[in-house]
């Protein structure tokens, strides 16, 4: 089943194009990472779904309504991730988590809830008082505390250690094992290769490319580059067929010195599809 | 990459949702439900922010403290001293201080570091979040009331009507007032463009109007021009109405007219409650300034 479904979704501010026509899929109980520069339109992107920003032209269906109609009782299926709790510095991680389980119809259970994000130990400390990543995580709290069935992360490990990092990701896996379609938003290429099983890049408003981390931009399929040290200095050849180079270059050649085969990464992919290499 | 994560054991099955009714009805009872919940919420909070506590509460006190303490003359022909005047008319200037200048900085903050935001992505319905702040308004105003009250008897003969009708005049007065000064305050939350100029931009129309009114300066030393623009606002009206309540009608003659018009005082509160209200549903933000 279809989660999220957009086509020729438009946005403009004054004169400024922000979002140029997207279409989008995500499956139910996917893990979708949305990646982009800042700038590209992301979080107009993601606003127009959450139904928190309306939209010039297109169409878009989240949990098959309308967000910009959808009644009240849509967002007891959505929950959104924000960044970063400040605004409610004197309140304890109990109160603000308990409080938000009484805005929803269905809440998961408080206490399963700050257990699973690991902030059991701090249910009595005020807001000000938790670390960053202790913060990040009371963020996730509140944005699954209404059992969603659709999750909005935004950068959600930004500003994490990495023990922290990886203990995000197990979060974000087991929330999508439990069925919850997750759609991550990011201008960190290793958090959405981590996170998500599915990205399209997002650039000028408009989806430069989609795939999984290992096809994206066509990285699979793309020209290797094959380099060895000769006689007269370095060599190098890009070629679709590198196995068959290097059978070649050993027929004529033998044993060659500093023998290498290289696919781009996905950032040289990424960097080549957001137009960086352009400048 | 694709490695199996063990999960903690909170895991479980989801039982299956229905789907969201396409036509909702309104939900009156959840509203109020929850408002009296958010009411609970922002009063904890308001009484945890010690600062908030000492800008927003503790104005009117101190205040009264210095002005009745420096002028205790009594009025010619009168049984009435400048401090129960000032007494009486700060009541006012409490009642504004916990409702609009109170609102007007902490929305602004919240708005500015995306609390509003967060709220309007759940399913809270709107309205319980202004019910939340109208009803911790009340509470703390109260308590406000009673300290303004309690100093003002405890040490500046200010004396409590004995009788029901002026009581009765302080309820609406009361009542109108903080309507007034609540709306206008949350309309005034969406001027300030960020959460550290909101002080500022909220704070020096309230000094303002304190003086022009006749809050910290009496009333019987003001040019007229100031009175007629004061005129204007709801902060004259509201410690007019006051200080009928607790000045009695012999010190009537101190007014501007000669009389404290709670005719008058009652129409320009309820004005002020109902274009504030209409003024908030125009203007009111949930969204932050970064997001336009």
């Amino acid at each position: 089943m279809t989660a999220v479904r957009v086509r020729g979704l438009r946005k403009r501010y004054g004169g400024v194009v922000a979002v140029d026509g997207i279409d989008l899929d995500i499956q139910q109980g996917e893990v979708f990472g949305l990646l982009g520069p800042n700038g590209a339109g992301k979080t107009t992107t993601v606003e127009i779904l959450e139904g928190y920003r309306a939209r010039d032209s297109g169409e878009v269906d989240v949990l098959g309504m309308d967000p910009g109609k959808a009644p009240n009782s849509w967002r007891d299926r959505i929950g959104v991730v924000w960044q970063s709790t400040a605004d409610t510095p004197e309140l304890t991680v109990a109160e603000i988590i308990g409080n938000f389980a009484r805005y929803y119809r269905h809440p998961r259970d408080p206490g399963r809830v700050m257990e699973q994000v690991e902030l059991t130990e701090q249910a009595g400390k005020r807001v000000h008082a938790l670390s960053g990543g202790q913060r990040r995580r009371l963020d996730v709290a509140l944005g699954i505390i209404g059992d969603p069935d659709l999750l909005f992360l935004d950068e959600p490990t930004t500003g994490l250690d990495p023990e922290a990092r990886r203990r995000f990701a197990d979060l974000i896996r087991g929330l999508a094992a439990e069925g919850t379609t997750i759609l991550l938003t990011s201008h960190y290429l290793d958090e959405v290769e981590t996170l998500a099983g599915r990205i399209a890049v997002i650039a000028r408003g408009k989806i430069v490319a989609e795939g999984s981390p290992k096809t994206l931009g066509g990285r699979a399929t793309a020209v290797s580059t094959v380099q060895w040290v000769g006689e007269d200095g370095l060599h190098t050849i890009e070629t679709d067929t590198p196995a068959k180079a290097v059978a070649d270059l050993y027929a004529e050649s033998g044993e060659v010195a500093g023998l290498t085969v290289t696919r781009p990464t996905l950032e040289d992919v990424y960097l080549k599809l957001i137009g960086a290499d352009d400048e | 990459m694709s490695e199996r994560v063990t999960l903690p054991s909170v895991t479980e099955e989801r039982p299956p949702r229905p789907a969201p009714d396409r036509f909702a009805r309104a939900e009156p009872g959840r509203a109020l439900r929850l408002g009296l919940v958010r009411t609970g919420l922002e009063t904890r909070m308001f009484f945890r922010e010690k600062d908030q506590i000492a800008f927003v509460f503790s104005i009117a006190v101190v205040m009264l403290v210095i002005l009745a303490s420096i002028f205790t003359t009594r009025y010619r022909g009168l049984d009435v001293t400048v401090s129960q005047v000032y007494a009486a008319g700060l009541i006012g200037t409490g009642i504004m201080a916990v409702s609009f200048q109170n609102l007007g900085i902490s929305i602004a903050v919240e708005r500015d570091l995306g609390g509003l935001r967060r709220l309007v992505a759940t399913p809270m319905p709107p309205s319980a979040y202004f019910i939340g702040k109208v009803g911790s308004v009340f509470i703390v105003a109260v308590i406000q009331i009673a300290i303004l009250l309690g100093i003002g008897v405890a040490f500046f003969d200010l004396e409590l009507p004995s009788a029901i009708g002026p009581w009765l005049t302080f309820v609406w007065v009361f009542v109108l007032g903080l309507a007034s000064m609540t709306m206008l305050g949350i309309a005034a939350s969406s001027v300030p463009r960020s959460a550290r100029s909101a002080t500022a931009v909220i704070t020096l129309p309230f000094v303002v109007l304190q003086f022009v009114s006749g809050a910290f300066i009496p009333h019987t030393d003001l040019p007229d021009w100031l009175l007629n623009l004061s005129a204007v606002f709801p902060l004259k009206w509201l410690c007019q109405g006051m200080r009928s309540v607790f000045l009695g009608e012999e010190a009537a003659v101190l007014e501007l007219t000669g009389d404290y018009e709670l005719g008058r005082v009652a129409l320009v509160l309820a004005a002020w409650t109902v274009g504030g209200l209409v003024l908030c549903l125009l203007t009111f933000r949930w969204k932050d300034n970064r997001t336009k």
